[in-house]
């Protein structure tokens, strides 16, 4: 019994993402796969990119974008191809049309501001008159109080 | 009956709790000392009870009590003791359970280290703190009970997910969580102080110790968490940008900004408002974190419950707390005037740009892990925002960071002159180009990425060891080097702590642009070789252990006909939770680690087989491990000591000279 589970379980599942069996023999159109799947999501799983996953879909995934290759396709071509099949959710690096522009520009335009606000602010502390020297009437009591101790 | 006393103490330390978020608020508030008193009995008090419900729960999964809901889903009795432990917090209600008994023991540390603080501030710290209790006890008792009991015990448990039975990740949660809760220490600070209506040195000087021990804590979280993927998941992948990763994440840049901006509190009583608001900013992000791991928005492995109505009330503790915070701070933030007067070249300068990067960047992350959400609630497209997006948007922060780091960390206060701080640094930048150079001449493929990262690495590292050195004065080389040693704990904090981010940052360049691949189908006995290492599979064995079946491979590698190492990859099944594990087995070494995977039999007798050559690899744990280790040593800096001792001191004396109000 337990040797059968063993092997089910064995057969259920692949332990490695890219298997041999799907390597290309030219390692040239092979490297451009290895980059290509890191920007495809399997789109069963949590976040991780084909290249990654042992998912089975990911594994159709790595054939059809090395059969496009195969088939001379440029690596937009290949792109193009699997985001009009799957939509865009497939893409691990979002595009840059539409309100995806808000995600691309936030970084640096907050830093923008940050620099801008954080600039203001030294200005005005460098300018202003030397807070050190003076102390409020408390502050001069208890002073005057620690001196005479 | 031991599970339902644990049930009964979690319910008395909810209202042990409301009696502390009440009673010390309204004393403090009023100036009556005998109702702020209550709060400090009331902290240990709520910390006993939690620990009672705790090791109630703790007790039920070490003897495998399978009438508890919770131990019957989450646990096996082949399990080893190990990850029975561990399996308290390896699920939802026992990970909120933890989180509960953190917030307590904080809140109890602070009543009993507490000691010197003004009573009234520390009856509000306390009441604050108690606050965030009621808060999780509340939604624990009504959402997420852990101490339910099933009518029908069944013989057996469903085991853990196996991916989780592993000592790296059996401690990552209660760093992480150390860390999270900590910073409610700092939140708590921030808010009592907005109602008090004043910070001053002293303020800072209570808030660092807790900023920093949170900081220390998410530090080592996030390094086992990172260090578990990378030898667990089986293809060396170290970070990938997951939202549950990133909501660990930004909590520990703005602890870090953090920081650095108390200091400027302390030291110079500027940045005071600033300083506030980032303490409420920070400990909100750990709560948006909560918010999104337990309410399953944005699934990931780490996500064990998705259940809208847990997600509503984290959204409503988040909403409360983090707007009430942000509310009471813009009221009352103007109260805060700053005092001290700095050059626009100062450290002061320094640490504002430090911040400005930091928290920039932890907002990059913010919105690029909530994007998906966004898009999908106001645009109606569904979207990913992976690893590339991050890799674009958030590395040039950490470059810049980097490269103006050095120069920051030796400026002086108040007033600076850049060419002279530029001057001292001279050798350690020749000293970076130079390694940097020498790295881009040997490796073997041309890329700008490693080159890079060892010289911002190395300038960093150099950086560090100039500034400590430059603060032992002039003289006789020997003279300096003792005097070395008596450098203020802080001062060496910061170096180390400086240093193990150029380690870190070599580590990771090292990996991603040197990493070697190879997969193939291997036969038994026939070498093959991947950069320069014969590789051999010289058996296949099946293994059994204590609830897993394992496929074990014995591997060996050579280099130059001498033995490197003997691996042993495996595979593994566990039957109960029906779920393939891969162990990779992995040779570590200073400049490479050579790392295995096993995979599955081929028809034709072989069986595939995945080595990664991977440079540099332990250094990012090493660069980890040795930032948490500046940030120990900058906490054991006698100023904080002395300080505490001090204000005790006044506080006693206070207390023996002037009569009751």
């Amino acid at each position: 019994m337990k040797r059968l589970i063993l092997i089910l379980a064995l057969l259920a599942s692949p332990a490695l993402a890219v298997n041999p069996s799907e390597v290309l023999d030219d390692p040239a159109l092979e490297a451009r796969a290895r980059e290509l799947s890191q920007e495809l999501r399997c789109v069963v799983c949590r976040g991780e990119n084909i290249d990654e996953s042992n998912a089975s879909i990911a594994h159709d995934l790595r054939l059809l974008v090395r059969e496009r290759l195969l088939a001379g396709d440029s690596d937009t071509e290949v792109i193009d191809f699997v985001v009009e099949r799957y939509g865009e959710y497939v893409l691990m690096k979002p595009t840059t049309q539409g309100a995806n522009i808000l995600l691309w520009w936030a970084g640096p335009m907050m830093l923008l501001m940050a620099l801008i606000g954080g600039g203001v602010y030294l200005r005005r502390r460098s300018r202003s008159p030397d807070g050190d020297a003076e102390l409020s009437p408390e502050e001069q009591s208890r002073l005057d109080k620690i001196l005479t101790e | 009956m031991i599970i339902e006393i644990g049930h009964f103490a979690l319910i008395l330390a909810l209202g042990v709790a409301v009696v502390q978020m009440i009673v010390p608020l309204v004393g403090a508030h009023k100036g009556w000392g005998s109702w702020m008193a209550v709060a400090a009995p009331a902290a240990t008090l709520q910390f006993l009870l939690v620990a009672t419900a705790f090791a109630a729960l703790t007790y039920a999964f070490v003897t495998s009590d399978f009438s508890v809901r919770l131990v019957t889903l989450n646990s096996h009795s082949l399990k080893p003791m190990l990850y029975k432990v561990a399996g308290v917090w390896g699920n939802h209600e026992g990970s909120m359970l933890l989180w509960v008994q953190i917030v307590a023991l904080f809140g109890a540390m602070a009543a009993w280290f507490g000691g010197g603080l003004p009573p009234r501030l520390k009856a509000r710290v306390l009441a604050v703190q108690s606050s965030i209790g009621v808060a999780f006890l509340a939604f624990i008792l009504f959402t997420s009970n852990p101490f339910l009991r099933l009518a029908m015990p069944p013989f057996d448990g469903q085991d853990l997910n196996p991916l989780l039975q592993d000592p790296g990740l059996a401690f990552h949660p209660p760093f992480l969580y150390l860390g999270y809760v900590g910073l409610s220490m700092a939140f708590s600070f921030a808010v009592a102080a907005l109602i008090e209506g004043r910070v001053d040195a002293a303020w800072a000087r209570w808030v660092r110790p807790w900023t920093l021990a949170a900081w220390i804590s998410l530090t080592i979280g996030i390094g086992l968490g990172s260090w578990w993927a990378y030898y667990e998941l089986g293809w060396g992948g170290f970070w990938f940008w997951d939202p549950v990763e990133n909501a660990s994440f930004m909590p520990w840049l703005l602890a870090a900004a953090l920081l650095h901006s108390a200091i400027v509190v302390e030291k110079r009583e500027s940045l005071k408002s600033w300083t506030i608001l980032l303490a409420i900013l920070a400990f909100g992000f750990s709560l948006i974190g909560t918010f999104l791991v337990r309410s399953g928005v944005i699934t990931s492995v780490h996500a064990f419950a998705s259940d809208p109505e847990r997600g509503v009330f984290i959204l409503l503790i988040l909403a409360v707390f983090t707007g009430g915070a942000l509310m009471l701070y813009a009221a009352r933030a103007g109260a805060m005037e700053a005092r001290g007067v700095f050059g626009m070249v100062s450290r002061e300068s320094g640490l504002v740009l430090n911040n400005i990067l930091l928290a920039v960047s932890a907002i990059v992350v913010f919105i690029g892990t909530i994007w998906p959400l966004v898009a999908e609630l106001f645009f109606d497209r569904k979207l990913s925002v992976g690893a590339p997006f991050f890799e674009a948007a958030f590395t040039p922060f950490m470059v810049v960071l980097a490269l103006v780091l050095p120069i920051g960390a030796m400026l002086p206060w108040k007033r600076a002159r850049l060419g002279r701080v530029v001057r001292q640094l001279v050798p350690a930048a020749i000293l970076a180009v130079a390694v940097a150079a020498l790295v881009w001449a040997i490796q073997s493929e041309k890329t700008a990425l490693g080159p890079i990262g060892v010289l911002l690495g190395t300038w960093l590292i150099a950086g560090s060891f100039t500034d400590v050195l430059g603060r032992t004065g002039r003289g006789a080389i020997m003279g300096r080097l003792g005097r070395l040693t008596r450098l203020p704990r802080g001062d060496w904090g910061k170096t180390v702590a400086h240093a193990g981010l150029g380690i870190t940052i070599i580590g990771i360049s090292g990996i991603l642009a040197w990493q070697v691949e190879d997969i193939r189908v291997t036969q038994v006995n026939e070498p093959f070789s991947v950069a320069g290492y014969e590789i051999t599979l010289q058996a296949v064995r099946r293994e059994e252990g204590p609830n897993y079946f394992s496929t074990t491979a014995d591997m060996i590698v050579k280099k130059d006909g001498a033995l490197v190492a003997n691996l042993h990859p495996e595979k593994r099944t566990y039957p109960v939770a029906g779920m393939p594990t891969t162990e990779a087995a992995i040779a570590g070494g200073f400049l490479r680690d050579i790392y295995l995977v096993i995979g599955d039999p081929q028809e034709d007798g072989g069986w595939a087989v995945r080595t990664f050559i991977k440079p540099l690899a332990n250094w990012i744990w090493t660069g980890t491990i040795i930032m948490a280790l500046g940030g120990l040593i900058s906490l054991s800096d006698r100023r904080y000591r002395v300080a505490a001792g001090a204000t005790r001191a006044r506080a006693r004396s206070q207390a023996e000279g002037v009569p009751a109000e």
